[in-house]
C-alpha cells in the first residue's frame, strides 16, 4: 500500500489538483452534456496517494444509471492527459446535493433549457420565454434529477433540475 | 447470534425491501395510464434498486464470504429473502400499486430519517443518501392516494378495496424480533414498534383526505421480514426476476 503522501505543487512528477480539476471540468455529465461533472459537483476530491490518483466522486441518485458511465469518463479522460496510476473512490457522505451544483453550471442548464434548482422547490421561470407563470406536471421527469414542469404563458413544457 | 449475524440480516431486511418492491414498480415499466406516470414509476423503482445495491453491497461486505449485492439478489431463493409481505403482493391495478407503495413509503422515511443517527456510519450515510429520495416517493405516493381517493367515485371504491386488501400486510413492519433487539441495543438501528405512532399518524392523516376508511381489526400476516414464510407470490416474482442469472450464471453486460 502506498503511504499517504500529501501533494505538493512543486512536485514536478505529477500534474497539480488544479490542473486536474480543470480536466474533470472538460468532461461532459453523460446525460447533460452541457454541464460538466465539475459544475454537477460530484466530484468530492481530487489527491495524490504517492504515484496514484484518487478521484472521489458521490452518485447523484442511488440508482442513477449515468454512475458507470461517469466513472468511465472519468478514467477515459484522465488516461487521454498522461495520467497512469487512478482510483475512483465512492463516496456517499455528505450526501450529494443540488446546493452543489456551480453557477456557471446552472446558468448552463438554464440557456440549454432546464430550469435550475430554486430553494423554493420549484423554478423561478420558464427557461424559454422567461415567464414566472409555470406549472408543475410531475415531481419525475426524464432522467432521476429532474421534474416536469410547463410555461403558462408559452405553452411550452420544461425540465426543472430538482432540489434534492 | 453475534452483532455481525445481527447486523447482516437486518441489511438484507433493508435491501430485500427496496429489491423486491424495485422490481414490482419496473413491472409497471410501459404499462402506467399516463406517461408521467410511467415515467415516474420507473424513476422510483430505479432509485429503489439503487439503494438495494448500498444495502446489500454492505451485507456482503458485513457478511465477509465474498458475495456481492448482485450473487445476494440473483443466487438466493424465495425461502433467504427478508422483505415484507407488503412489497411481494402483486401489483394489481394502479390504484392498489400506489397504495402498496404509500403504506411502505411512509413506513420507510421515518426509518430513514431514524438510521441517519445509527451507530454505525455505513448505514448512517445510506439513509442520509436513501432518505433525500424517499422523501420525494412519500410526498407522490400519498398525493396520488389522496387524489384517487377524493376522486371519482370508481377510483374511491378502488382505492378503498386496495386499503382493505393491504391494511394486514402493513402491521409486520413494526413488529420487533431478536435481531431488531440486538441491534437496537447497540444504537444501530431503532426497534421498529418505536416507529409506528408516527407511521400511524402520517396514514390516518392521508387517508382521511382521502375519504378512505381504515380498518379496524389489526390482525397482522407476517413471515416475510423473518423468512419464515413468503406468500406464494414472491416465488413468481424471482422467477422472472432472476430468470437471467439462472439461466447464464454470471452473465455480464
Ligand atoms: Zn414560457
Amino acid at each position: 500500500m502506498q503511504t499517504a503522501t500529501p501533494t505538493t505543487r512543486t512536485d514536478s512528477k505529477h500534474p497539480d489538483t488544479d490542473q486536474v480539476w480543470a480536466w474533470l471540468d472538460e468532461v461532459p455529465d453523460p446525460e447533460i452534456p452541457v454541464i460538466s461533472l465539475v459544475d454537477l459537483g460530484i466530484i468530492r476530491d481530487v489527491e495524490w496517494q504517492g504515484d496514484t490518483l484518487e478521484v472521489t466522486v458521490t452518485p447523484t441518485y442511488s440508482g442513477c444509471p449515468a454512475t458507470s458511465i461517469i466513472n468511465l469518463d472519468i478514467e477515459t479522460a484522465l488516461r487521454g492527459h498522461g495520467i497512469e496510476k487512478l482510483e475512483l473512490k465512492r463516496r456517499l457522505s455528505p450526501p450529494w446535493t443540488t446546493d452543489w451544483l456551480s453557477d456557471k453550471g446552472r446558468a448552463r442548464l438554464e440557456e440549454y433549457g432546464i430550469a435550475p434548482p430554486q430553494p423554493a422547490g420549484g423554478p423561478e421561470k420558464c427557461p424559454h420565454c422567461g415567464s414566472a407563470h409555470v406549472h408543475r406536471i410531475s415531481q419525475f421527469g426524464s432522467t432521476p434529477c429532474k421534474a416536469q414542469w410547463r410555461c403558462d404563458e408559452c405553452r411550452e413544457p420544461f425540465d426543472y433540475f430538482k432540489c434534492i | 447470534m453475534t452483532r455481525d449475524e445481527a447486523l447482516f440480516e437486518f441489511l438484507v431486511r433493508m435491501g430485500d425491501n427496496t429489491l423486491v418492491l424495485g422490481h414490482r414498480v419496473s413491472e409497471w415499466c410501459g404499462h402506467a395510464p399516463v406517461l408521467e406516470e410511467d415515467i415516474a414509476l420507473a424513476n422510483i423503482a430505479l432509485d429503489l434498486i439503487g439503494q438495494t445495491q448500498l444495502w446489500l453491497g454492505l451485507a456482503g461486505e458485513v457478511e465477509g464470504k465474498g458475495r456481492s449485492a448482485d450473487d445476494l439478489a440473483f443466487h438466493r431463493d424465495a425461502w433467504d429473502f427478508r422483505n415484507l409481505l407488503l412489497l411481494e403482493q402483486p401489483n394489481g391495478d394502479f390504484g392498489r400499486t400506489m397504495m402498496r407503495q404509500f403504506l411502505f413509503d411512509a413506513a420507510h422515511i421515518g426509518l430513514l430519517e431514524a438510521l441517519k443517527d445509527s451507530a454505525d456510519p455505513r448505514i448512517a450515510e445510506i439513509a442520509a443518501k436513501s432518505a433525500k429520495e424517499v422523501a420525494y416517493h412519500v410526498e407522490r405516493s400519498g398525493d396520488t392516494v389522496i387524489a384517487l381517493g377524493d376522486g371519482t367515485s370508481e377510483s374511491h371504491d378502488r382505492m378503498q378495496k386496495a386499503l382493505d386488501r393491504l391494511w394486514p400486510y402493513a402491521g409486520e413492519v413494526f413488529i420487533d424480533d431478536a435481531v431488531d433487539e440486538e441491534l437496537a441495543g447497540a444504537g444501530i438501528a431503532p426497534l421498529p414498534s418505536t416507529l409506528k405512532d408516527a407511521w400511524e399518524a402520517r396514514v390516518r392523516h392521508v387517508m382521511a383526505e382521502a375519504t378512505l376508511k381504515i380498518p379496524e381489526d389489526d390482525f397482522a400476516h407476517k413471515g416475510g421480514k423473518s423468512g419464515f414464510r413468503h406468500s406464494e407470490h414472491l416465488g413468481h416474482m424471482l422467477t422472472e426476476m432472476q430468470w437471467l442469472q439462472r439461466a447464464y450464471p454470471d452473465a455480464t453486460w
